[in-house]
């Protein structure tokens, strides 16, 4: 009975939102960007890529961060060409770094406009990181154990700083900003959050 | 293999315990905001948004600006100086403005038409800071949703120009940009999702919508004043790392109709209380 209302429910939502999507006018894509560049006046002049999309972007928003398996490819690829590598070969920093990078939210709004300090990665506004921090988000996965589970392998610190760096090489059309490619976060910053991750001596791994 | 498996079983108990603790602690939190929100019900004048819109309403009837002329002739979109339920129409096309507006976009109108305003001059730091009280647009727009508090929101988006404005509020809903690649629908495309311990609306789905839309204009405790909803948008833009949005903007509207036609149906409890 109640699966049957509930599978009632479900159809009648559907239709309702098919109906209206139907009706729903195409877009010009031009003219939503037009809007854009003119609704935000006075952005300081090196902002104003901000107010345009990259090709990534574009067919992410397009494709609801589900593009078909062509797309998906080509951002693959697109993506994991512009990482950079360290030059010294490590990819796993300072855990304790990482740990004050993944509290710190700092950086990169209009009230954050000149710098006055170094940009935070804010991971805990996402994830769950240290059993200790209870403040934490829930739109990415929770990140307990992350090394202990993979065996503190050296090959998978290797693959997380691509994700941090990078997480459209990885997973295209992730929500999670692209910290390198976008130079949010250093190189160096990068593999300390590597290190909060991925060292046997970080809490998370405790 | 036996060590393994109490080991698996230990590590089961530990997460189990440690989300156990975590929800059982916001469960507690979103209690405590739940009695707080039942105690202000109870007492409908105790929020401090209130006052923000009688003062809405003695700036509505005063004349003001270099025409030195008040809003009654404000055409709201059901008559000139007609107020009551007109923010449960809005937004709305309208033939002077050639525009679909919001209650806060057509008060800017009205203050450059009637009134003598300029726009710029309006426009230009028109949100508050933390601590300081909404601005005269601001404030007039409290009263104005507050006109239509206990009736449900019911714009019509029935001609060309509304409908396109929604369509192109969706597109923005979904558009990313920005160093952090963000869009609305990063943090607002799920159910129970939370940026450290805020939790997000889905404002996607429409029952969630209904819930949320109509409590704004909302008196924020954290600031100490009303947000508006055009605000709001700001405020979402700043979080993403986008630049300062303009108040009245096509993109600011669009939006705003996106949501409202996303909560149609909803009841309207203007001011709301938000954390």
């Amino acid at each position: 009975m109640k699966k049957t209302t509930l599978l009632i429910a479900a159809f009648v939502v559907g239709i309702t939102s098919a109906a209206w999507s139907q009706q729903k006018p195409a877009v010009d894509p031009a003219k939503v960007d037009a809007m854009v560049k003119k609704a935000f006046p006075g952005a300081p002049e090196d902002w104003a890529p901000r107010l345009s999309q990259d090709e990534t972007m574009k067919v992410c928003s397009a494709t609801g961060n589900s593009p078909p398996k062509a797309q998906a490819d080509a951002i693959m690829k697109r993506e994991r060409a512009s990482i950079e590598y360290p030059a010294d070969g490590k990819f796993v920093g300072d855990w304790k770094k990482g740990e004050a990078l993944a509290q710190n939210g700092y950086g990169m709004r209009f009230t954050d406009y000149p710098p006055a300090r170094a940009t935070g990665g804010n991971c805990y506004a996402c994830h769950q990181i240290s059993a200790k921090e209870l403040s934490y988000g829930t739109l990415g996965p929770s990140l307990q154990q992350y090394g202990k589970l993979r065996d503190f392998k050296e090959a998978e610190a290797k693959i997380l700083y691509e994700k941090i760096y990078n997480s459209h090489a990885t997973i295209p059309c992730s929500n999670m900003p692209r910290f390198g490619s976008n130079k949010i976060l250093t190189i160096d910053q990068i593999k300390d959050a590597v290190a909060l991750l991925m060292d046997p001596e970080s809490p998370i791994n405790k | 293999m036996q060590a393994l498996f109490s080991m698996l079983i230990v590590a089961a108990c530990a997460m189990f315990a440690t989300a156990n603790t975590v929800s059982a602690q916001d469960a507690e939190t979103e209690k405590a905001i739940e009695k707080y929100r039942a105690m202000l019900r109870e007492d409908p004048w105790s929020n401090p948004g209130l006052l923000d819109a009688d003062r809405g309403e003695a700036l509505w009837k005063t004349a003001r600006g270099p025409s030195k002329a008040s809003l009654e002739k404000c055409d709201l979109g059901k008559g000139p100086g007609i107020v009551d339920g007109a923010f449960a129409e809005l937004p709305r096309y309208f033939d002077d403005a050639k525009q679909v507006m919001d209650v806060e976009a057509r008060l800017l109108w009205c203050m450059e038409k009637l009134q003598g305003f300029t726009r710029a001059d309006v426009v230009k730091r028109i949100h508050p800071g933390g601590g300081a009280p909404v601005k005269e647009l601001g404030a007039i727009a409290t009263w104005i949703a507050n006109k239509s508090s206990g009736m449900k929101f019911a714009a019509k988006f029935d001609k060309p120009q509304e409908k396109e404005v929604v369509a192109v509020g969706d597109n923005l809903f979904h558009r990313r940009s920005g160093p952090f690649d963000f869009s609305c629908s990063t943090c607002h495309a799920a159910e129970g999702l939370r940026i450290r311990l805020q939790g997000l609306p889905f404002l996607e789905n429409k029952e969630a919508a209904k819930k949320v839309v109509g409590e704004w204009p909302a008196y924020r405790v954290s600031s100490t004043h009303v947000m508006t909803m055009q605000h709001r948008m700001y405020d979402c833009y700043w979080q993403m790392r986008m630049p300062e949005l303009e108040m009245g903007s096509d993109v600011s509207v669009a939006l705003i109709a996106y949501l409202t036609k996303n909560a149609e149906g909803g009841e309207i409890n203007a001011p709301g209380l938000k954390r």
